[in-house]
């Protein structure tokens, strides 16, 4: 089956050559090597890191850093990694988006000489796995409101808390946690192993079933001093990170909705009921088909602009907002739309569209939910936070 | 080691091919373009040959219009150390012989010891170029290659014949046609595509090589007419209550409107 990206308005004129074969490179690789295992592992619960060998060949984890002999891609380049990844599975989008920006990316920029000569390259071949450490059982939305502390004890911290939702948490050698030092959030580097740290998987998840998630549990972790992360202190270490990674689930719900898309338009031109007409005949299909090219294309401009906003260097947070908040919208809706188009058979894993219709519950929720963002918008357009601003 | 890997441009074989309008040449307007991945492998095995004596080049060659260098920018990006591009210019539909002739002229400028090709290009499907191009160069030519052993100034090539391997030897330099089971060709890397733009592809022109071919009436193969296949028939499925009677349904079927036994 060749890859159809839903390309109605001819959006790969906006993209380079090198962005094209970028995209192309990735999506010729999910085509042949995720797509084939990806509805079995999400079936049976399992990350299936037999992938990794070969995002690793291809660089796929760090890459918009130009150090440590990674790639140093510009960010529509990198969008369309992330595009082209949960077309596969937001699961697998997850795992690279984590490594690269909620743990390669705070450690390339707020890290030590030090940290980032020990981590990076280890982290940029997948030799090494990361994990973020922000949410709380308690603490989603309000992350300011974490209990999670440090504590200074001669020549090291005592970390005392827990984390919860942790994508990667289990199998993660390295975990970036934010914690309260003296009630100011600071960052830290905590390594698998580590007396006094545990994780545990969530259980039961019915979403991203071939991505690990985790609770992380920290009594007494002593780590070194020097485990510090040096070049950040208050919220805005971790929601900046948090923006890289936002900006990649902006093009990676279009990877999503493009699966869904594809699929339902192709059930509806091969599935046939009356006279030997297909349902896409059928004006009512016509229109769910209409609808998701259209938001799609919608959205392939909105990443598209964020992106020549995040080269140009004038991209805000709240840019990020609008098209975490839209795309994964998009993405939802697609999937469900989807799921109706092709009926019973919508509901079975012969198909990927039930499995990218659970997903996406989860992505709507996680690194801001969408109301989150939409109260980030009204901040931006109206200079009042309807929700209790966090401190710094 | 050094190889010259030649590189068809060829339509996506999920393309849905089109005849244009002058009923010869097929529609170009909504076809998407791919190396052929019979030349894939080529490549793949070019590269492990250099990699595996730790020194060598490997340039890869196309003969087309524009779009081809795009085609060589994605082998690059996959580690090729250079490119030539055999601008056709005006020329269209060119035959194989004058592909081959455009080939042989790279060739005879270069200094290589393997010259591969894939065992067709995906489209066209004539096994033609690497074979003539052997033929214009007074080269030994191996055909479809699924196992390659590298020696000194020799090769040991298996190849595929019906229903068994065939394993031969020959000098070098020689030319090679790959076929599937070879290797198992690899992904750019996205350094490898960053790296690749400032790969030299040199430019050539088929006007200046010696090509009669480029003139369409002294071609020894023209494009004459082109027609896509009869439409697949509906599926008829025979209800297999009874399996006897479904059975013996089949049979008046095959025999009487299929008309195959």
């Amino acid at each position: 089956m060749a890859t159809d990206r839903a390309d109605y308005l001819d959006c790969d004129s906006l993209f380079t050559e090198e962005q094209r074969l970028v995209r192309d490179t990735v999506g010729t690789w999910v085509d042949e090597k995720v797509l084939p295992i990806i509805e079995d592992a999400a079936y049976e619960g399992r990350f299936p890191k037999e992938l990794i060998p070969d995002m690793s060949a291809m660089q796929l984890f760090g890459s918009t850093i130009s150090e440590y002999g990674l790639p140093g891609l510009d960010n529509v380049a990198y969008g369309l990694i992330m595009q082209e990844l949960e077309r596969g599975d937001s699961g697998l989008r997850s795992f690279v988006s984590v490594q690269s920006s909620l743990v390669m990316y705070p450690i390339y920029a707020f890290g030590s000489q030090a940290q980032k000569d020990n981590w990076i390259p280890r982290l940029g071949t997948a030799s090494a796995i990361g994990c973020f450490g922000l949410t709380e059982p308690d603490f989603g939305s309000n992350p300011g409101g974490m209990r999670t502390t440090a504590r200074k004890d001669g020549d090291s911290f005592l970390l005392n808390g827990a984390k919860a939702w942790i994508t990667s948490g289990s199998i993660a050698d390295v975990a970036v946690v934010w914690a309260k030092l003296d009630g100011t959030i600071r960052g830290f580097l905590v390594e698998k192993g580590t007396k006094g740290f545990s994780t545990f998987e969530h259980k039961g998840k019915m979403s991203l079933r071939a991505s690990v998630t985790s609770q992380l549990a920290f009594e007494d972790c002593r780590i070194p001093a020097e485990n510090i992360l040096p070049g950040v202190e208050g919220l805005k270490g971790p929601l900046s990170c948090l923006t890289q990674a936002r900006y990649g689930i902006a093009w990676g719900a279009i990877g999503s909705a493009m699966a869904t898309y594809g699929a339902a338009l192709d059930y509806a031109k091969s599935r046939k009921q009356w006279k030997d007409r297909p349902i896409a005949a059928h004006q009512l299909v016509q229109e769910r088909l209409a609808w998701m090219v259209t938001e799609i294309t919608k959205g392939q401009l909105l990443s598209w602009k964020l992106g020549s906003m995040k080269n140009a260097g004038t991209m805000k947070p709240h840019h990020v907002s609008m098209a975490k908040r839209n795309n994964v919208w998009v993405a939802r809706e697609c999937a469900k739309l989807a799921r109706e188009t092709l009926g019973a058979n919508g509901v079975v894993n012969e198909y990927p569209v039930f499995r990218h219709l659970a997903n996406i519950e989860s992505v709507y929720t996680y690194e801001g939910t969408h109301d989150i963002h939409t109260l980030v918008i009204g901040e931006a357009v109206t200079g009042i936070p309807a929700y209790n601003p966090p401190e710094e | 080691m050094n190889s010259l890997v030649a590189i068809a441009y060829v339509p996506d074989t999920e393309s849905k091919i089109k005849v244009g309008p002058d009923g010869s040449s097929i529609d170009e307007s909504d076809v998407k373009w791919i190396v052929s991945p019979y030349d894939e492998y080529g490549l793949e095995e070019a590269l492990k040959i250099r990699e595996s004596k730790g020194a060598g080049t490997v340039t890869v060659v196309s003969v087309g219009p524009e779009r081809v260098k795009t085609g060589l920018r994605e082998c690059l990006a996959r580690g090729a150390d250079d490119a030539v591009w055999v601008d056709t210019g005006e020329t269209k539909n060119l035959d194989a012989l004058g592909v081959s002739k455009a080939l042989a002229a790279v060739a005879k400028a270069a200094t290589f010891d393997f010259f591969w090709f894939g065992q067709k290009g995906v489209g066209p499907d004539e096994s033609l170029v690497g074979p003539m191009t052997a033929e214009l160069l007074g080269l030994p030519h191996v055909a479809n290659v699924v196992h390659l052993d590298v020696g000194e100034g020799k090769v040991t090539a298996s190849r595929e014949i019906e229903g068994a391997h065939e394993i031969v030897e020959c000098s070098l330099p020689a030319i090679l046609t790959a076929q599937k089971g070879l290797n198992e060709p690899r992904y750019a890397s996205l350094k490898g595509i960053m790296g690749a733009k400032k790969k030299p592809i040199a430019e050539k022109k088929l006007a200046d090589l010696d090509v009669p071919e480029a003139d369409p009436a002294a071609a020894k193969a023209r494009w004459r007419k082109l027609s896509l296949p009869a439409p697949r028939q509906a599926v008829k499925l025979i209800p297999a209550d009874d399996p006897a009677a479904a059975a013996k349904e089949l049979v008046r079927l095959l025999r009487e409107e299929a008309k195959v036994i």
